[in-house]
């Protein structure tokens, strides 16, 4: 077959679409006084430095409950399961933002009890932060390696006399080294890409410092800072490239079963987890929703929000649906699909500078709502291009020539074959753009309309102008909104058996 | 009428059909046999304008298609019943069958003569294997295409479906008066089932003839072996009775491509008989029990494996003497020794 077709066309589009923030900050960047000086090695200093330390913190938290979930036959194992991907889908400046305000002095904590707490900020506090909300990346990859390995092995070790950790250490964990190394790799991108966290914890990463050159209308400077974060970003993504998921042949996977006092202490073991990434800013919310109400909370921010993320849920489905059917037919339509997925990795404190840029020299776009469902679009489209794929992969195509032999048109076959047969992908894939851009900030702050005040950009500027307790509804509402994400991702995982891990990052 | 003129088809440079000719008459039901990756396949979806040809042309009458103009699948007044069965899993098995009628009626005609009344409303889903390939022809058969492909219909069915299915779609496809192309592997559906047998190798139609001509007058020993089982006898053509003088006797023979002098007759199992002898001329090599038959292979003493099926009183084991004859009296096949 030569020649475009139609969806061949728009996929190209949406694909230079995709390319566009890279092209914008080269531009822009050529305007920056300093390439690179001293203070730009402290914050290359800090940013790798989160990062590494996040990737070892997911990685000790996320093996041990990996191998937990995976073999031990706990009661209530799926309960266990979700409890413990949960914090997956809470934007981490939610847990920043709550553990800032209760520990240290003067925190909640110590106005409780009286009891003064270590204040959690830094890169100490960053680092606790970004492991507890990034753990499930490496539980969720590890634990589907895991899943995948045969129990025959780790017996066989065991009869020739190995004890069960010695057979962990040495039979199972290099069988699934490519599963943690997938995992933390996640772990360490999210650390790179976010905004909140090392904003509130007052620790100056390439995303923080990219804000304030922001503020202060050093814009150049911003996106050379954007540039070089985007390198990093590049590189962790190509190593994450190089690791594919298990080669081995599926087994049937070890069963551990254990006595009533080894299920005490596992409990016991992941209670402070949970306690610090999902109980406590619950707590901490709902303490200030008693203690101060709704603030001056104005019912039109969630309004915003919703609004907002509905025309990029909407938008982004649209385009994704013919990035999807190009990516199925031949190599050109995947290497397009490729390329919008490079707007996954573009970290939203990026894609902001860039589309402010290009708000200034498009003026009739500039502070419109429009720009900002761009930006949602353009990070958000590969979530949606991922779910309309699976399922439009599954679709026999022998239905559509079916259709045709009995005398449909290929538009008559599309719309009443493929379409109602891949509704369900399109709805999930709106339901995942939808779910993250409610809880977009970086982007959201830098763009949208002066006035325009989101659930996410309320709890920043309340956040900046230190009324801690009026972030009780906005913060409860983006928890709620995190469940739905949780709820749905479990949904999906449960019907296509894939792991929660695909299209969730920020 | 569906006439097929020179029909080739490529796949970048590969040639997957070649020259294919072939014409089908009203109501008849053409079989399309041969082994794996011979291009049967390729032939349906082409006619059926699912892929695009590379020369000759496919003639309708209403249309023609050829490799400058190909006509859309849904211009082609075509059936097509899908190995997969390709029912729309969205839909009931009403709104499978009547998917683009206007009229029901045809519909409810084929579901009820199909047997289907108490599965209208069901989805495709809950369907067991033999009811989906039924729905599939009520749908083909309902929307009443000029002509219907029938892509290895019974392959996905158990065997004991097989056979009772294979007559009930022969039977709708003579009901319904459409000529038909049906595509399969299994010999014995193609000679049962088919008003003429093609059979195809490496993309090129080595024979297409009635079920009986193929089987005994094979064109080639690529057709007579994959029709069924063959052995080829040493002897010589006496050309002026057509004869053929072997080591287990002489019989009448029907030249293949005008054989002469020395030739191979071309045996069938049930050609020749077996007798328990101690002379004899020939030893038994392996026997398998049929059931109501049992089937030799008897090594003669020429060294020329012969096999032949014997009624299940006649027992004989590995290693014993046998004296095998041939009984037959209609002509056999004769081709020319290599």
């Amino acid at each position: 077959m030569t020649g475009w077709s139609k969806s061949h066309v728009i996929a190209f589009l949406v694909a230079l679409l995709a390319l566009l923030p890279v092209g914008v900050l080269l531009e822009l960047a050529s305007g920056a006084d300093t390439f690179f000086d001293s203070y730009n090695l402290k914050v290359l200093g800090n940013t790798l430095a989160l990062m590494v330390l996040t990737a070892l913190g997911a990685t000790l938290i996320g093996v041990p409950l990996a191998l937990l979930t995976a073999y031990v036959q706990l009661p209530f194992r799926r309960v266990w399961l979700i409890v413990l991907a949960a914090p997956l889908a809470m934007p981490s400046y939610i847990g920043a933002f709550t553990l800032y305000a209760a520990f240290g002095p003067g925190g909640e904590i110590s106005n409780l009890i009286g009891f003064t707490t270590p204040s959690v900020n830094g890169l100490a506090g960053a680092t606790l932060i970004m492991t507890l909300y990034t753990y499930p990346f490496v539980l969720l990859t590890t634990r589907a390696s895991l899943c995948s390995l045969d129990a025959s092995q780790i017996n066989a070790a065991r009869t020739l006399g190995m004890s069960l950790f010695a057979s962990f250490w040495h039979v199972v964990l290099p069988r699934v080294k490519n599963g943690i190394a997938a995992g933390s790799l996640l772990a360490a991108l999210y650390a790179l890409s976010d905004f909140g966290t090392p904003a509130i914890m007052r620790l100056d990463t390439f995303t923080r410092v990219i804000y304030v050159e922001y503020n202060a209308f050093g814009l150049s400077q911003a996106a050379m800072l954007s540039l070089q974060l985007l390198v990093i970003v590049g590189l962790v993504l190509f190593l994450e490239s190089r690791f594919s998921g298990t080669q081995e042949r599926p087994g049937r996977p070890l069963a551990l079963w254990p006595n009533r006092w080894q299920v005490s202490a596992m409990f016991l073991a992941t209670v402070p987890v949970i306690l610090l990434a999902i109980i406590l800013p619950l707590f901490i919310f709902g303490f200030w929703l008693i203690r101060e109400g709704s603030g001056n909370f104005d019912i039109s921010y969630a309004w915003n929000s919703t609004y907002a993320s509905i025309l990029a849920a909407f938008v982004a489905v649209i385009l994704a649906v013919p990035v999807a059917h190009a990516a199925l037919n031949g190599k050109t339509g995947r290497i397009m699909e490729r390329i919008t997925y490079l707007g996954f990795g573009v970290p939203g404190i990026v894609m902001g500078t860039a589309l402010v840029y290009l708000g200034l020299k498009l003026p009739f776009i500039y502070q419109t709502l429009a720009l900002l469902v761009l930006a949602y679009v353009m990070r958000f489209l590969p979530l949606a291009v991922g779910t309309i794929r699976s399922t439009t992969e599954s679709l026999d195509s022998s239905l559509i020539k079916a259709a045709r032999v009995l005398g449909a048109s290929p538009r008559e076959a599309f719309v009443r074959i493929t379409l109602p047969l891949t509704m369900r992908g399109m709805i999930a894939g709106a339901a995942l753009v939808f779910l993250e851009a409610m809880r977009e900030l970086p982007a959201t702050l830098m763009l949208g309309p002066t006035g325009f005040e989101t659930l996410a950009t309320y709890l920043w500027r309340v956040y900046e102008a230190g009324y801690f307790g009026r972030a009780a509804i906005p913060g409860l509402l983006l928890v709620l909104m995190s469940a739905l994400g949780l709820a749905l991702m479990l949904h999906g995982e449960r019907r296509a058996d894939f792991d929660i891990t695909k299209g969730s990052s920020r | 009428m569906l006439k097929v003129n020179n029909l080739s088809v490529n796949y970048g440079d590969t040639d997957v059909v070649s020259n294919l000719n072939l014409e089908l008459a009203k109501d008849e039901i053409l079989m399309l046999v041969g082994p794996t990756g011979c291009g049967k396949t390729t032939i349906l979806q082409a006619l059926a304008g699912l892929i695009p040809i590379s020369s000759g042309d496919i003639n309708l009458g209403q249309w023609r298609a050829t490799p400058e103009k190909q006509i859309p699948p849904e211009k082609r007044h075509v059936g097509m019943v899908f190995q997969d069965f390709a029912l729309f899993p969205h839909l009931t098995v009403e709104q499978n069958v009547a998917f683009r009628l206007a009229d029901k009626q045809p519909a409810d005609h084929w579901i009820t003569l199909l047997g289907l009344d108490a599965f209208r409303q069901v989805k495709p889903s809950t369907l067991s294997g033999g009811q989906k390939q039924r729905v599939a022809l009520a749908r083909t058969l309902a929307h009443k295409p000029a002509f219907i492909l029938l892509d290895e219909p019974l392959s996905n069915l158990d065997a004991a479906l097989k056979d009772s299915l294979r007559w009930e779609i022969r039977d709708a496809l003579k009901t319904a008066g459409v000529p038909a192309i049906w595509v399969t592997h299994d010999q014995e559906e193609a000679l049962s089932v088919g008003d003429r047998v093609g059979i195809l190798k490496n993309g090129k139609l080595e024979q297409l003839d009635t079920p009986e001509t193929c089987f005994c007058e094979p064109a080639s020993r690529f057709v007579a072996r994959f029709l069924g089982e063959a052995s080829f006898l040493p002897g010589e053509l006496n050309p002026s009775d057509n004869s053929v003088k072997t080591a287990l006797g002489t019989a009448p023979g029907i030249p293949v491509n005008n054989a002469t002098g020395s030739v191979d007759l071309l045996v069938r199992p049930d050609d020749v008989s077996l007798i328990l002898d101690d002379t004899g001329n020939g030893e038994i090599d392996w026997v398998r029990y049929e059931g109501c038959a049992r089937f030799y292979a008897v090594k003669l003493d020429d060294g020329t494996l012969v096999k032949i099926r014997a009624s299940h009183e006649n027992k004989a084991e590995p290693g014993d003497r046998v004296k095998l004859v041939i009984t037959t009296t209609h002509p056999l096949a004769v081709f020319q020794r290599q």
